[in-house]
């Protein structure tokens, strides 16, 4: 194997960038074990995906990032995730440049209601206590596998955003996380806690250009919704094709609580992605969307978990993936109904299109059912592109290429339109629309 | 000039190695109306999917030239730009493209880049056709014949029909599987695209399609050939007779080809 799998870093290195951050000793220490685990842990698990030879090891660790001047001064795949000028400008938003923050914006109506949302850094020495609560301790844990543990010892990116009790926020709080430096890996951390009664929508956006050259996406988010909180969280990431991706998506819903996510999973590099939530409380809800288009070469491993803890808790999944080109990508849909979870509902839907002779998909439905008294359901769809809806749409006069478009668009629409975020449907078709081209 | 005109001359088709079409020739012009009918399994459908391109269908002789150009050259795509259209007995479903998206990317691929129809312009003349169908409005914005009825399929090939206007159009058993007041509104719409520069081949196995659009000719197909032509009283003949009398003038046993 000629792949390197080894860090290319020293514990010594590890304390160092953590004392340049000016972290409090607890969570360098969380950084230094988890740098001695990794070793030892083994591999992500990314079922019928072959990453041996994917690269975890070659990267930049700690590139610095501009402030940014104005807006005109965003390349444009920045500026169409942020809307117009004075869009722009009223938004709850905080963009990341590399491994810094390059602006940030709170409304002060938001602060006056006791919102946190700046990043991790800070947030350690200005709200230590709330971080140490949550950080990798109740969602992701630390010594999960290989790369969740380098995640914590080389976290150089996050985000934490705290709302309290009661607090409605009704704009979504948007962070764009730009890769300007082609080999900048990130190791995000997105904290969210939303107590009890309250409410956000949180966006996430990830872009980098690196079409050449090799860098490293290790990404971790954990939500809490406490009891009868709302939380939508929406993400597209828009990765290159020179990183590899590896993102792990967390949720944790109490009694009553909601969790929406809205994913687009864009990159054009190889990537893992788990997205899992756990519905402890009794009656909470998750509903995971997420859409995907391969193309290239790149291979994908897709899992979307849901486990139900709570009675009357109810999950559905759905999931459309579109493989172009000689891309290959696995869904697995789960669905676990745990021992008490009475009256559960587990439902989900996976389903994907082949575009192309040399493209590959695979969509795997798993349901884990340990309680009688339960619903749950699945339907899931591997095909390929019917040539008879292509002579159609060409019989109007449609180009080839065009009725593709329309064809990929109409797949993914039914998943798109059910997103129940509006700037991430408008994001998404942009990134879409790109990528279909 | 007055239309355009589709030249069909000596076509053989085959499909998965069985040859369907032995040789049809005819000619349609602006301002005609042809029917083309004959029992099942003759070769009708297979006349009209080769014309447009169907990816089943391979040509193995002959040619079909709109305006003296090669038709069979062309890209399915190329054939509706030229000026071709088929009104199909199936149409594809499509879930998540919209009628209404669909129909502008179709009358935009007929114009040239930066000359696309203005909205305004296309919903008024959707509405306008919409209205004389009796369609339901709501059909605009339905993905394209997404869970349609079968009625509801066929009205939405003529409402193409009538925002695209071609040159000439093919309408394969438009009439199958109407009742009879759909079929009075889907005759209303191919007749209003009745005039000097629209041909029209309409093919079908009823007459009674024909008792609400007058054909200027009629032809019989049997055993993959055009066997006998006429006007519009030769298919009130084959309602009143049957096409018993066609098989024992020609001494032809089986009607159909292959089996």
């Amino acid at each position: 194997m000629a792949v390197d799998t080894k860090l290319p870093y020293e514990e010594q290195y590890i304390s160092e960038y953590s004392q340049k951050r000016n972290e409090p000793e607890w969570f360098r220490n969380i950084r230094l074990n988890a740098f001695r685990q990794s070793e030892d842990l083994p591999m992500a698990k990314a079922n019928k995906t072959r990453i041996i030879d994917w690269n975890f090891t070659n990267f930049k660790h700690d590139v610095a990032g501009e402030p940014i001047q104005s807006y005109d001064t965003l390349p444009e795949q920045i500026r169409v995730l942020l809307g117009d000028e004075s869009e722009a400008e009223n938004k709850n938003l905080i963009i990341v440049r590399n491994n810094d923050v390059a602006y940030a914006n709170l409304s002060q109506d938001l602060k006056d209601n006791g919102v946190i949302f700046e990043d991790i850094f800070t947030a350690l020495n200005e709200h230590g206590d709330l971080v140490q609560k949550y950080f990798m301790t109740d969602g992701v844990a630390v010594d999960e596998n290989k790369l969740t543990a380098r995640h914590a010892a080389l976290l150089n990116s996050g985000i934490f955003l705290y709302v309290p009790k009661n607090v409605v926020i009704k704009d979504p709080v948007q962070v764009v996380f730009w890769q300007e430096d082609d080999e900048a890996a990130v190791f995000n951390h997105v904290l969210l806690v939303a107590e009890e009664n309250s409410e956000v929508t949180y966006v996430e956006n990830y872009y980098s250009a690196n079409a050449n050259k090799e860098s490293v996406a290790n990404l971790v988010s954990e939500v809490f919704a406490h009891a009868n909180a709302k939380v939508s969280y929406g993400g597209v990431d828009n990765f290159a094709a020179g990183t590899t991706t590896y993102v792990n998506r967390r949720g944790v819903a109490d009694r009553d609580a909601q969790i929406e996510w809205a994913l687009g999973q864009m990159n054009d590099g190889n990537t893992i992605s788990e997205n899992t939530t756990h519905l402890k409380g009794d009656n909470s809800i998750c509903n995971a969307k997420s859409v995907s288009v391969g193309r290239g070469k790149q291979k994908q491993n897709f899992t979307a978990r849901i486990v139900n803890w709570g009675k009357d808790s109810d999950g559905y999944i759905l999931q459309h993936g579109v493989m172009k080109d000689q891309s290959s990508s696995i869904f697995d849909g789960i669905g676990k109904i745990e021992h008490g979870a009475t009256r559960a509902n587990a439902e989900q839907e996976s389903r994907v299109l082949m575009l192309d002779e040399g493209a590959r998909g695979d969509a795997n439905p798993i349901l884990l059912i340990d309680e009688d008294d339960v619903t749950a359901g699945h339907a899931a769809s591997v095909g390929r592109v019917d040539p008879l809806q292509l002579y159609y749409l060409m019989s109007r006069g449609i180009s080839q290429q065009e009725a593709e478009r329309l064809v990929i668009h109409g797949f993914l629409d039914p998943v798109v339109r059910e997103i129940p975020i509006e700037t991430v449907q408008k994001q998404l078709k942009a990134v879409i629309e790109g990528k279909v081209n | 000039m007055a239309g355009s005109t589709l030249e069909i001359k000596d076509l053989h088709v085959e499909i998965e190695g069985k040859e369907i079409l032995k040789g049809v020739n005819l000619t349609i012009n602006g301002g005609e109306f042809h029917a083309v009918m004959g029992p099942n399994g003759t070769g009708k459908s297979t006349l009209a999917s080769a014309i447009m391109g169907h990816p089943k269908y391979e040509v193995t002789k002959g040619s079909v030239l709109l305006d003296g150009e090669d038709v069979l050259e062309m890209e399915v795509d190329e054939r509706a730009q030229a000026g071709l259209f088929l009104a199909m007995q199936y149409p594809s479903e499509i879930s998540g493209v919209t009628n209404s998206d669909f129909l502008r990317s179709s009358i935009n691929s007929r114009r040239e880049e930066g000359d696309e129809i203005p909205l305004m312009q296309f919903i008024k003349k959707m509405d306008e056709n919409l209205d004389y169908l009796e369609i339901d409005k709501d059909m605009a914005q339905r993905y394209l014949n997404d869970g349609f009825s079968g009625g509801e399929k066929k009205r939405n090939e003529i409402l193409q029909l009538m925002m695209l206007e071609p040159a000439i159009a093919i309408l394969d058993e438009i009439d199958s599987g109407l009742d009879i007041d759909a079929l009075k509104v889907v005759s209303k719409g191919i007749n209003k695209m009745r005039k000097d520069d629209f041909g029209c081949l309409i093919i079908t196995h009823y007459q009674r399609l024909l008792n609400y659009i007058t054909p200027d000719q009629v032809h019989v197909m049997m055993q993959g050939r055009i066997v006998k032509s006429g006007g519009p009283e030769l298919a009130q003949r084959l309602e009143a007779e049957g096409y018993e009398w066609i098989k024992e003038e020609l001494g032809i046993e089986d009607e159909t080809v292959g089996q």
